[in-house]
């Protein structure tokens, strides 16, 4: 197991180095990325003041170093628009982002895993219709539409939830919902793919054949075998909720990390934006690599070659 | 009788059984892949899969009719008065729990009873089916293990609540040739010695030879001759059974350059078969009342063929 | 590290010679039985219409606009005007047109993006499949690492960067979604690249380029286009959200995306304003998964052979 361990951290390394140019060259896509900050019109002088002050007339595998080399002691530089360290930025917003991600994963996983079951060991039962509508519609509503949907329901309809904010934890239910839903349809039907294919082998019949019970059967046996693969994929999951609260935090006005890099693209402010692609990017590496470890531990196929 | 297959679309896989084996006797179900015998296992323990269905006039044990039984009473019976063994040992151990553990739930369930005392009489049935060192072998997971171990530990979980009835499902067909031989006189030990009725499902008629009591041939879905192996083997009734016999090169006297003798024609699929004898368009005799529906004769010891050629009288080999 | 993603297990036909005994009215039959796939079908083969034909049909000016009839509601409200069918957005444009000719955009952003992603997904996955190796491991890397990269922040960053328009979001849509494609596409290659009758190719000595799209391209096809229908759905979402956030499609454009974004303000007095065009969206994107989904089991269908 250790070497498995190993080789996915040595994997994890590469794709974060490789991110980490992705990133830095998000700047510079355009050519000058002084011209770009410079906004309207500007004239060569102010072009060229703005190259010198943040560096761009070095050669970009020094500029790219420079950052690279800050960003691993957690340096960031410094916001163009707000003055302030990056990281101290990010450090604020990052909580409220991780807070909403793991309460619209848990909301999701209440609803998928049972679904998911139910669905799996009564295929084409009235649940199992229900539960892949649920999928199938749901992958089909754009998350901004359902927040504003919500929006217009529950806050502005019947006035049972704040419209936007963060201080309260009634602030998050909204965005819980919409956040959670985008990840329900997926896991749902893994969960029932996994139970589909799990009661069909042969080790299930020969569970039944020793006359275990069928509770025993379903959960000691049938759960315990499709639970592997929901467990990585929740964790990807997870991962890609705090890339993709961007919207549920615009429209709700969550100041999360996503808020953070929105706000910094409309105001060009790019060593914001290059540091929360590259912060939000490697939590989600660090998140696959526990999810492949997890993986490992509870496969004994894995652990314990 | 067993149906694969929707509503629209009933194939009967199986049908026209009828099957019979005593304690400490061994009945061999043979035939070739296709012809329904897995299903028919399956159908004895009520466990067949999802899609298909059973119908059956009765399934008598010790007493017992399993086709009325409750679910309950089946889930009692299985495993503890009938137990089976599969025919591929890799997949029908679960990969994420010892083997240990798969052996002793068995014990638990149908014996309540504790751990410590199931644990025993694992490690004493992992002893009794050849395996050493077998405190160590119950703490390793299935993979760990070589395809015979494997076997042998599936043997002996089919024993651990001390079974009237093993259905053993080829089990050596998932075998190296020389452990195959291994596990067979490992099983004809332990029935003699535990006074088992055996229920074995192979193809190979050699296994049969050497094994078996009682043999019931199959052919497309239907028992086509069964009785004692002696009888069938010496005077085989059915011309599906004379032409597997044929087929063995022993029989042939065959010098080393002369062809090999096989059975023209191939096996019809389900959904082709009718009411008349399915064999007939590759039968040597047949004529146009085979294609009407064919009863079992029966001749003296209960050797029966479902052929109306069948004579009964004297040795055709 | 794998990312899981559901790989379409069809098994693929022997060779690029049509294989004997599957006849096509079995896939007539196979197809017209999936009651998804034909809703999908139609209501895709309406919106296409819709989308083609929009000059030609007798609909408003998309726009053309007139403050002094801002805002009108639609047919079912008391106080609407019956020349707007579904009402007047905030700039007394027609909702009905705007949404019609929304459909083009939404239709025309998916189907570029598929093929952009797919082209690019599909000929990395071949390679990564086929030669194996390094080409192997820099193809997943480079995939791990895309999938690492929230996807909508590094959309907006590179159009504040490059320039936001219709035809910039709809490229980069493209150049963003190609990782199933190629994890799929791979997968398949795999499992072909062993067959006897790649093997026999190779042994009569036909090139690398030969074999991978004359004879493994074939039998991809179905495959390929389950997955191309999956990644039309989620460009067209991508598109309205970027378009929503004001990076995608610029105004006067009728994108959904952009409509939405207008009448957020009007969200208590004017909910069908938000109502409609989402609603648009969800039937549109249920409607090509739909199709996905009924390809993606007939194919199955037919991998598994079902009598």
């Amino acid at each position: 197991m250790l070497q498995y361990i190993a080789r996915q951290t040595v994997s994890a390394v590469f794709i974060l180095l490789v991110v980490s140019i992705a990133a830095f060259s998000i700047s510079h896509l355009a050519g000058d990325p002084a011209a770009v900050i410079a906004g309207e019109n500007p004239s060569a002088e102010q072009i060229e003041q703005i190259r010198k002050t943040y560096g761009f007339d070095r050669p970009l595998y020094q500029q790219y170093l420079s950052w690279m080399g800050g960003a691993l002691r957690f340096d960031f530089g410094t916001s163009y628009h707000y003055h302030q360290p990056v990281a101290t930025m990010i450090a604020e917003r990052l909580p409220v982002t991780l807070v909403l991600g793991l309460t619209s994963i848990t909301f999701a996983l209440m609803l998928a895993l049972p679904l998911g079951v139910i669905a799996g060991v009564w295929p084409n039962s009235l649940i199992d219709r229900i539960a892949l509508t649920i999928a199938v519609v749901g992958q089909a509503v754009p998350t901004f539409w359902l927040s504003l949907m919500l929006i217009s329901f529950l806050a502005v309809g019947y006035g049972l939830l704040p419209v936007s904010g963060s201080s309260s934890w009634l602030h998050y239910v909204m965005p819980t919902i919409a956040l959670g839903y985008y990840a329900l349809p997926t896991l749902m039907r893994v969960t029932r793919a996994g139970m589909i294919e799990v009661l069909a082998t042969d080790y299930i019949r020969a569970a039944r054949a020793k006359g275990l019970l069928e509770t025993q059967v379903l959960v000691k046996h049938a759960l315990r075998n499709a639970i592997v693969p929901v467990v990585s994929l929740a964790s990807v999951q997870f991962g890609m909720m705090l890339g993709g609260s961007v919207i549920v935090e615009t429209i709700f006005a969550i100041q999360g990390i996503g808020w953070l890099g929105y706000d910094a693209v409309l105001r060009v402010d790019l060593p914001v934006v290059q540091a929360v692609v590259l912060v939000v990017a490697a939590f989600f590496i660090v998140l696959t690599w526990a999810a492949d470890v997890v993986n490992a531990i509870l496969d004994p196929r894995i652990r314990l070659s | 009788m067993v149906s694969v297959g929707g509503a629209e679309s009933q194939v009967y896989a199986v049908r026209g059984i009828t099957l019979d084996v005593k304690r400490g006797e061994t009945l061999c179900i043979v035939g070739e892949s296709g012809c329904g015998k897995s299903l028919t296992a399956l159908a004895l323990m009520r466990l067949l899969p999802p899609g298909t269905g059973l119908k059956a006039t009765a399934i008598n044990f010790q007493g017992v009719n399993l086709l009325e039984a409750s679910p309950a009473r089946l889930r009692n019976i299985r495993g503890r008065d009938i137990g089976m063994i599969f025919q591929d040992p890799m997949t029908s151990l679960n990969p994420l729990y010892t083997v240990g553990e798969q052996l002793i739930e068995t014990y638990l369930r149908h014996r309540s009873g504790k751990r410590s005392e199931a644990r025993e009489r694992a490690e004493y049935l992992l002893g009794k089916v050849g395996i050493n060192n077998p405190a160590e072998r119950m703490l390793q997971y299935p993979h760990q293990l070589s395809g015979g171990l494997r076997q042998r530990i599936l043997i002996a979980m089919a024993l651990m609540c001390g079974p009237k009835l093993i259905i053993a499902d080829e089990p050596t067909t998932a075998l190296d040739v020389t452990i195959q031989v291994q596990v067979l006189v490992l099983l004809r030990e332990l029935q003699r010695e535990l006074d088992l009725a055996l229920i074995f499902i192979t193809h190979d008629l050699g296994i049969v030879a050497r094994f078996a009591d009682r043999v019931a041939v199959m052919y497309a879905g239907k028992v086509v001759e069964s009785g004692a192996v002696q009888d069938v083997f010496r005077n085989p009734q059915h011309p599906y059974t004379r032409g597997l016999l044929k087929c063995l090169p022993i029989h042939q006297n065959a010098g080393p350059s002369q062809r090999l003798v096989s059975i023209p024609g191939s096996v019809p699929a389900p959904r082709d078969l009718d009411e008349g004898c399915s064999f007939r368009n590759r039968c040597p005799v047949a004529v146009d009342r085979c294609s009407m529906p064919v009863p079992l004769f029966h001749g003296a010891a209960d050797h029966q063929a479902r052929c109306i050629h069948a004579s009964f009288e004297g040795a055709a080999l | 590290m794998q990312k899981s993603e559901t790989v379409i297990g069809s098994q693929p036909r022997y060779s690029t010679r049509s294989r004997p005994g599957l006849l096509r009215l079995d896939l007539a039959k196979a197809f017209t039985r999936n009651y998804g796939f034909l809703i999908g079908g139609v209501i895709i083969l309406v919106f296409s219409l819709l989308a083609v034909l929009a000059p030609l049909l007798p609909l408003h000016d998309p726009y053309d606009f007139d403050l002094t009839r801002r805002l009108l509601p639609p047919f079912w409200h008391d106080n609407s005007d019956p020349r707007f069918l579904l009402g007047t957005d905030k700039l007394g444009r027609d909702l009905l047109a705007r949404l019609v000719y929304g459909a083009r955009v939404s239709i025309t952003v998916g189907l570029v993006a598929a093929v952009i992603s797919g082209v690019v997904g599909t000929v990395l996955g071949l390679c990564a499949g086929y030669f194996g190796g390094r080409v192997d491991r820099l193809v997943m890397l480079l995939v791990n690492c895309r999938l690492a990269l929230p996807v909508v922040l590094v959309a907006l960053a590179v159009t504040v960067v490059v320039g936001s328009s219709l035809e910039m979001i709809t490229l980069l849509i493209g150049l963003l979604l190609w990782p199933r494609f190629t994890v799929v596409i791979r997968a398949a290659t795999m499992q072909l690249r062993d067959r006897e009758f790649i093997l026999a190719s190779r042994v009569l000595g036909c090139s690398n380029w030969h074999i991978l799209f004359r004879e493994i391209m074939p039998n991809l096809s179905g495959t390929l286009f389950v997955i191309a229908s999956l990644e039309m759905a989620n460009a067209i979402l991508l598109e309205a959200a970027v378009s929503f956030l004001g990076f995608g499609a610029q105004p006067p454009t009728s994108s959904w995306g952009l409509m939405l974004a207008d009448s957020r303000d009007f969200i208590l007095f004017s909910p069908w304003l938000v109502a409609m065009p989402g609603i648009a969206l969800t039937i549109l994107v249920l409607a090509i998964n739909l199709v996905g989904d009924g390809l993606r089991d007939v194919l199955e269908g037919i991998s598994r052979e079902k009598f």
